[in-house]
Parts: C-alpha cells; sequence; structure tokens
C-alpha cells in the first residue's frame, strides 16, 4: 500500500495522459495544427473528458458493487447491470430511432436496475454467496446479450450504430455528451463518497455494521442504487466498456488499501485512467482504423479476471 | 425495572421460532453469562438484544427504552456487540478497525476527530496493541485480531458490551487472557452479557448466570447458587459432580 505516492501521482499520470489524448490522434500535429476545424478543442478534449467521466463512474460503480455484495469478484459487468443497460438502450435506439439521445440515460437506468432485480430474485434473499452470485450473473448477463442480438439481428438496417456502441467506444462522441453525463456524475460522485464510512462498516460483516450503528438494510440499497445509477449513465454514454468496473477497484485496493474513503477517489482515478489510455490506444494503434476502447479493456481485463480468479479461495 | 429487561419476548429465524416466550432481566455493572446446549436460543436472544433480530413479539428495554424503536446511531452508542462471525477485512490497518468504533460518534462526514484519535489510542493500549496500530489488521494472530475487535468495541464507548461467543477460535491461554480482559472491562463501569460455550469458564469469570434450555429460561442467579449437578443432569442431560474450584472457589464441573 502506498496510499502518499498514490495521491501525488495518479492525478499526475492523469493530466500526462489527458494532454498526450489531446496531441495524439490519426492525424499528426502539423495537419491538425493546419487544418481550419478545431479538431484539439472540437474533438479530442471533449473525448479525454468523456473517458474521464465514463472511467471514473465504471470504477466507483465497480467499488460499490463489491462492497455491497462483499465479493471482490463482483462488477457492474458481471451482475447483469451492463447487459440489462444494454438491452435497453438497443431497444430504444432500434425501435425508436428518432427519439432524443438524452432518453438513452433514463433507459439504460431502467434496464440496468430491472436486471439487478432479476438477478437478486434469482440469487435468492440473504445469501449472495459468491460462486452462485457469480453463475446467476454470467447466465443472466448471457440471455441479455441474447436478447440483444436478437433484436440487433431482426433490424439489419439501423444496425452499425448500436453494434459501434454495444462494443464500448468513443468514436463519435462530443460535448453534447459531455454535458449529458457531466450533470448525472456531479450528483452521483459526491453521494457515492459521502458514503465511505457506511461502506467500511458493511465490510466487517453485517453484525458488526448494525451493531456500530449503521443501518445495513438502507446503506447496501444505497450503494447498489449508486452503483447501478453510474455504471448505466456511463454505459448510457460509451458503450459497455468492459472490466473496468472489475479492475480498477482492484488495483485501486493494491495502492490504497480498503478503507473506502481512499478507495473510492483512486478507484475513480484508475478507472478514468484505464479508459483514457486504452481510447488514445485505440485511436492511434491501427489508426487511421479506429478500433473501439471496449475492446481494448477487455484485452487487458478477462486475463486480470482469470488471474484474480486463481487467487481468491472465497469458495 | 431491571437495566436491560427482556418481556414477553418471541424471536427465531424466518418462520422458526427458537425463543417462543421469554421474560428477564438483567442486572447493571455484572457480567451476565448466556449458557444452555446447542440450540437452545442463547446467541439468538444475544442477537435479539443487539437488534440484529427483530421479535416477532415482546420487547426489549435498555434503561426502559424499546431498542427496536431506536435510532441505529443513538442505540450504538449504548450497546456495542463483539459478533460471532466478524470479517476483518483486507487492507485496514489495526488502528483504521479500531477507529470503525467512533463510528456511532462521528459526524455524518465519518472524519475521525483529535478526540477519536485520542480514544482509538486509549483503546488500543488498553487490549496492549500500541505497537501494531499501524499494521494491516488481517495479518494479525487469532488472539491478536480478537482483541482489536475488543478495542474496537472500547472505542464505542458504550455502557452495554454483548459478547457472542468471544473465546470460539481461540487457545486456552488467549481464552483466559480474554476473560480476564472482560473482567477488567467490566471494573471500568461496563456491563457485560456474554454467550459462552465453557461451564467452567462461565462460572468463574461471570457474576450471574442465565441458563436457557428450549428457549426457556430453566434458572438464573449466581453461579454458588444455580450451578448445580441437579441443574446440569436437567438442562444438559448429562452426569456430574461439581467441585469448588481450588483457585477461586467458584463450582466447577466434572463429567461422570
Amino acid at each position: 500500500m502506498y496510499p502518499r505516492l498514490t495521491f501525488w501521482l495518479l492525478p499526475a499520470l492523469l493530466l500526462v495522459a489527458a494532454l498526450s489524448g489531446l496531441l495524439l490522434g490519426s492525424l499528426d500535429w502539423r495537419t491538425v495544427q493546419a487544418s481550419s476545424a478545431d479538431i484539439v478543442t472540437d474533438l479530442r478534449l471533449s473525448r479525454v473528458l468523456l473517458a474521464i467521466l465514463a472511467g471514473a463512474g465504471l470504477g466507483l460503480s465497480g467499488a460499490l458493487t463489491q462492497a455491497v455484495v462483499r465479493n471482490p469478484l463482483a462488477s457492474p459487468d458481471l451482475i447483469g447491470v451492463t447487459a440489462g443497460a444494454g438491452l435497453a438502450a438497443t431497444t430504444l435506439m432500434l425501435l425508436w430511432p428518432d427519439l432524443a439521445f438524452g432518453w438513452l440515460i433514463p433507459a439504460a437506468i431502467i434496464g440496468a436496475l430491472l436486471a439487478v432485480l432479476v438477478m437478486l430474485a434469482l440469487v435468492g434473499r440473504g445469501t449472495l454467496n459468491p460462486s452462485r452470485l457469480v453463475l446467476v450473473g454470467i447466465a443472466l448477463s448471457s440471455w441479455l446479450a441474447a436478447l440483444t442480438d436478437w433484436l440487433l439481428v431482426s433490424h439489419p438496417q439501423k444496425v452499425n450504430m448500436a453494434l459501434v456502441w454495444l462494443t464500448g467506444s468513443l468514436w463519435g462522441r462530443g460535448w453534447d455528451h459531455v454535458w449529458i453525463l457531466l450533470p448525472w456524475l456531479l450528483v452521483l460522485v459526491p453521494l457515492a463518497l459521502m458514503l465511505s464510512l457506511r461502506l467500511d462498516l458493511l465490510a466487517l460483516g453485517d453484525e458488526a455494521a448494525e451493531g456500530l450503528g449503521a443501518n445495513v438494510r438502507r446503506s447496501r440499497l444505497l450503494a447498489l442504487l449508486l452503483a447501478v445509477a453510474m455504471a448505466a449513465v456511463s454505459v448510457a454514454v460509451c458503450g459497455a466498456i468492459s472490466f473496468v468496473g472489475l479492475v480498477a477497484p482492484h488495483l485501486a485496493r493494491l495502492l490504497v488499501g480498503g478503507a473506502h474513503h481512499r478507495l473510492l477517489p483512486v478507484t475513480a482515478m484508475v478507472g478514468a485512467l484505464l479508459v483514457l489510455v486504452s481510447d488514445i490506444a485505440a485511436r492511434t494503434l491501427l489508426a487511421p482504423i479506429e478500433l473501439p476502447a471496449g475492446v481494448l479493456t477487455a484485452l487487458i481485463g478477462a486475463p486480470y479476471f482469470l488471474f484474480l480468479l486463481t487467487r481468491y479461495r472465497g469458495w | 425495572m431491571s437495566y436491560l429487561s427482556i418481556e414477553g419476548l418471541q424471536v427465531g429465524y424466518g418462520e422458526k421460532v427458537i425463543v417462543p416466550d421469554l421474560t428477564l432481566g438483567i442486572p447493571q455493572g455484572k457480567i451476565t453469562a448466556l449458557i444452555g446446549p446447542n440450540g437452545c436460543g442463547k446467541s439468538t436472544l444475544l442477537k435479539a438484544m443487539a437488534r440484529i433480530l427483530t421479535p416477532q413479539r415482546g420487547k426489549v428495554r435498555l434503561q426502559g427504552e424499546d431498542v427496536h424503536r431506536m435510532d441505529s446511531r443513538q442505540l450504538a452508542r449504548q450497546l456495542a456487540l463483539l459478533p460471532q462471525a466478524s470479517i476483518t477485512p483486507d487492507g485496514v490497518s489495526v488502528a483504521e478497525l479500531v477507529g470503525y468504533g467512533r463510528a456511532p460518534w462521528r459526524s455524518r462526514w465519518g472524519r475521525l476527530s483529535r478526540e477519536d484519535s485520542t480514544i482509538v489510542q486509549q483503546s488500543l493500549a488498553q487490549v496492549g496493541l500500541t505497537e501494531f496500530a499501524d499494521q494491516p489488521a488481517a495479518a494479525l494472530s487469532g488472539g491478536q485480531r480478537q482483541r482489536a475487535w475488543i478495542a474496537m468495541i472500547l472505542a464505542q464507548q458504550t455502557d452495554l458490551v454483548l459478547l457472542d461467543e468471544p473465546t470460539t477460535w481461540l487457545d486456552i491461554a488467549h481464552q483466559i487472557e480474554l476473560l480476564k480482559l472482560m473482567r477488567s472491562l467490566n471494573l471500568a463501569g461496563k456491563t457485560i452479557v456474554v454467550v459462552l460455550h465453557d461451564l467452567n469458564q462461565a462460572c468463574r469469570y461471570c457474576d450471574e448466570l442465565v441458563v436457557l434450555k428450549q428457549g426457556q429460561l430453566q434458572q438464573q442467579g449466581s453461579p454458588a447458587e444455580v450451578f448445580t449437578a441437579e441443574l446440569v443432569r436437567q438442562v444438559f442431560d448429562l452426569d456430574a459432580k461439581i467441585y469448588p474450584d481450588p483457585v477461586s472457589d467458584t463450582p466447577t464441573l466434572v463429567p461422570m
């Protein structure tokens, strides 16, 4: 654990990454300067900001989910939140394509909430057993993904937009999207940080938490709602950027330990850094072809997840 | 009216009733042990006192107030619980763990005041863990970890302390150490209710025994008054002789 160093180094790294995000792209710097369109502020700055916002939202959502189910393998991807939001957003995009983009966020939140409710009902009350949770989550997510695929295949003429969105990409996103995402996170992030102490107490077990005056049911419900909302808004804007919600809290825990007043801000920064770096790599690796950022986060995230499974002895 | 009174309490898990109808009083300033065979409802009763379980009928009153109607934080300033299965989270230092004991006293933002930090230091000193303050709590040995949890409860600064089988995972030396620590807390003014499995330890280290069987109160009183061969046969279905403990003169059970 290196709390001091982390709180100095992470913001610095984030700043460096943000600057590289402005400077790097499919066009070289001279062309950018010569061009009449304001590429840096119109396109790249908004994209950098979006990557930071969405990454922070996904990371925090993961940290909250892990605290709620007291299971290091939990993440919004795994418990069906992402798939639920994905299905709802795809439905909206394919069936009502004329609806304004602003509707996508409430729809994604409702989809995510419904998915979590179904999952909790399937797992059974009170028994948030890790293996059961993960297995039910996987089954539910594949089922929702199958429904999404079915929708995509049955509406081939409008499929492109939805597909790009589903893999998780910042392609074609701009200031409009920043202004949609920002207010949500400005409300949700401080609320999450305010829960720090209560999440610490939840980690001690239900009985100990209750004995210390935390209202366990209410704290858990509140944290779960915040987790779902943060994942849903991020997913609604940038699509399903996978594994950030799982990996960011773990990296943060390695850096600053399990106390949530340190863990949550560091998780947000790590998540932001992961998405930002993935997006820069996605734009530049095969330029002018652009990869979806979600592909890169999955490329890093999936092996890391397997590594976690080998280390986890909870079952 | 007793300090802590149980009035016509019915409690259990879901449909299953463990304690059908119980009325008793816990005296202030003493160590009261809840004893009885497995499944007699002693832990269930303790959980009802600590508000982990909600009664199906009846009340638990602390100095006259119904604990199940009190505000969580207010109650946590008067009553602390050491649960049987506690989880020591990864990546949290011993001092941080003990600091969680200040949770019911902290501001909503959860920052520790200077006064809180002083109390945490005192609690650590009281259980002899001062030099471990900055180490990760999860790395402590079983006995040290239990003491860290006791320190957390000390930091909570409550008058009433409930301990659910605090000696379960400890070896004999650490068990005795913990029971002595429990007595020193009591001498400092705390009322203690403890679930114990070892009857000889209960007789030696507690002032009052509450003997339960199938959720019913069998006997209540000082070990010298109530702990007899007759009671052991009746409650535990065990033939035994009772001798005075050669060190403390309290009753000691020797099975036949």
